[in-house]
């Protein structure tokens, strides 16, 4: 069987275009290059429609309606304005926020910064072993002087869902504001704002077959409307809360892969759960010791996050060289920290070292997972014969009782 | 991150990877490192009456550079003395390599696990210590510097 090489199956790190949605784009780089706030003639006009279209099939994809969408360059942007946006504009009412421990990177640093410089107090709210969210914790967190509640719908790692409309419920009840970073949900599973009680969302377009560098933040406006304090002043753009020149063509582009996401979702969901699914069974039967990190049950379809024991996950991504994978171990990120998703979930400091994260997407093909299975495979039975502690651990050397001789 | 060619060379052609009985007469066994850490390197020297380092052998838990600075370790150590081996500085191996700054602390613990091995086979033979001291030893040391 002839396979293209190398396989991508890094799709929760970014996803290639979807070809109908750079079609979509083309035209509004040359033909309708218009600015969508000129009002006195075609070009400006064409822009406008152009983004309007674009604005309900977001809408539609979350449902919500198209006046709650503000066009951002993307997740990380639309997290900055929703928290110091609220921030400014809710900080006489309270300086209290509440954030999972598991949320997105850009939330973890846009709220250490809130808290240095504004004087935020922060709880971090724990999650159990598979990587879920309790709402009596997030109601226990709670407290008179809380703004805002920050749970992630589904994580960038583990692809652990959250129990949205439970945890929504909780912060309707608080009369908290209920913000989720869901860029890694939208499109993948079914995104309700009205029945998951969310007051703010954040999503990325290059994390659904759209383009990079373009983003929305839903913002609520009835029951409760949310009030935000710009953080780009210029012309007022996207209800004032965003100004700067929409950038037409990127806009296209989120439209449109929303819209295509929305028709295909059930059967792509099912197909790519079922591929991931086989990785899964393909690896897990090879080799014991494998350890699924997250949950079996409340995943996203694409995601799969397992722990080899006894290998460093640098090393299994360097065997699996052919292969685009992502690593929790240290040796892959600036920090020198193992991923602090996993710790969260209670695994021990050597199995995080150990993650790799697979994740698929609309171009994986069955062909592919099976190569990667006998890759993974060879590679974990080459790396264990090279391992120490997999060496120890068959001498029946219980390795949490030595003790280790670190520099 | 991209490997140096001779970092890849070794992880996917690693010298001398196995073990030895640790408690067989001659073999020193070193281990260093921590799980958590991310690299634990295990290596082991097998001495002749001589002083001699006849063979060696890794097992490494770890990035490829571990693995690559454990795995050179035990080819520079065939055939050197214990003194010899005693005076392997890390900056040798991150030269050898060409390891970035990230990934010096591999060559660390690979200059560690010698010095433990070695250790552990003059603390249990009480030989090394001889061998280390006597002139020829010291002048084939001075030599090969």
């Amino acid at each position: 069987m002839d396979i293209k090489l190398p396989i991508y199956m890094d799709y929760q790190s970014t996803t290639p275009m979807d070809p109908r949605v750079l079609d979509a784009m083309l035209p509004y780089f040359t033909d309708h290059f218009g600015h969508p706030a000129s009002r006195n003639h075609s070009f400006g006009w064409e822009a406008e429609q152009a983004v309007d279209t674009a604005r309900g099939q977001v809408a539609e994809l979350i449902g919500s309606t198209p006046k709650e969408i503000i066009f951002t360059s993307g997740a990380t942007e639309a997290i900055n304005l929703a928290f110091k946006g609220v921030q400014e504009m809710y900080g006489e009412k309270g300086r209290h926020m509440v954030v999972s421990a598991i949320d997105s990177r850009p939330v973890q640093d846009v709220v250490k910064r809130l808290a240095r410089e504004k004087g935020v107090e922060l709880t971090e709210v724990p999650v159990d072993k598979e990587g879920v969210v309790s709402p009596d914790d997030i109601k226990a967190a709670i407290r008179p002087d809380t703004i805002l509640v920050s749970v992630m719908m589904a994580n960038n790692e583990i692809g652990t869902v959250q129990d949205m409309a439970a945890i929504g419920k909780v912060c309707k009840e608080a009369g908290v504001i209920f913000f989720t970073d869901a860029s890694e949900a939208v499109g993948k599973v079914p995104v309700d704002v009205q029945a998951m009680g969310i007051d703010l969302l954040a999503l990325a377009a290059h994390k659904m077959y759209g383009p990079k560098g373009e983003g929305a933040l839903f913002v609520r406006r009835k029951g409760p409307r949310v009030r935000l304090s710009p953080q780009i002043d210029g012309g007022g753009h996207e209800r004032g809360m965003r100004s700067g020149t929409v950038n037409v063509p990127g806009v296209v582009g989120l439209g449109k892969a929303c819209e295509l996401c929305r028709e295909v979702m059930p059967d792509e969901a099912r197909r790519i759960a079922a591929l991931r699914d086989r990785l899964q069974d393909g690896i897990l039967a090879a080799s014991d010791e494998v350890h699924v990190n997250g949950s079996r049950t409340r995943r996203l379809p694409h995601n799969l996050n397992l722990s080899f024991a006894y290998i460093e996950g640098e090393s299994m991504l360097m065997g699996l060289h052919e292969v685009a994978l992502s690593s929790g171990s240290a040796c892959t990120t600036s920090t020198l920290e193992p991923s602090y998703v996993i710790r969260a979930l209670g695994v021990s400091e050597d199995l995080a070292h150990s993650s790799i994260r697979f994740s698929l997407g609309r171009f994986t093909t069955e062909e592919e997972v099976d190569y990667v299975i006998g890759r993974v495979n060879e590679t974990v039975k080459r790396l264990r014969e090279m391992s120490p502690l997999y060496e120890m651990a068959k001498e029946g050397v219980d390795l949490s009782t030595v003790s280790w001789k670190a520099d | 991150m991209a490997y140096s060619d001779k970092v890849l060379d070794h992880y996917n052609n690693p010298r001398n990877m196995g073990s030895f009985d640790k408690d067989e007469e001659g073999i020193g066994t070193g281990i260093v490192g921590a799980p958590e850490c991310g690299d634990v390197m295990k290596l082991q020297v097998k001495i002749n009456d001589d002083g001699v380092i006849e063979d060696a052998k890794f097992k490494t838990f770890g990035c490829g550079s571990a693995i690559a600075s454990s795995s050179l370790a035990t080819e520079w150590l065939k055939g050197r003395t214990v003194e010899q081996a005693m005076a392997i500085k890390n900056t040798e191996i991150v030269d050898e390599l060409n390891l970035p700054p990230v990934k010096i602390h591999c060559s660390i613990l690979a200059e560690d696990a010698i010095k433990a091995a070695v250790s552990d086979y003059v603390d249990k033979s009480g030989k090394g210590k001889d061998a280390a001291t006597a002139p020829a030893e010291a002048d084939a040391a001075k030599t090969r510097a």
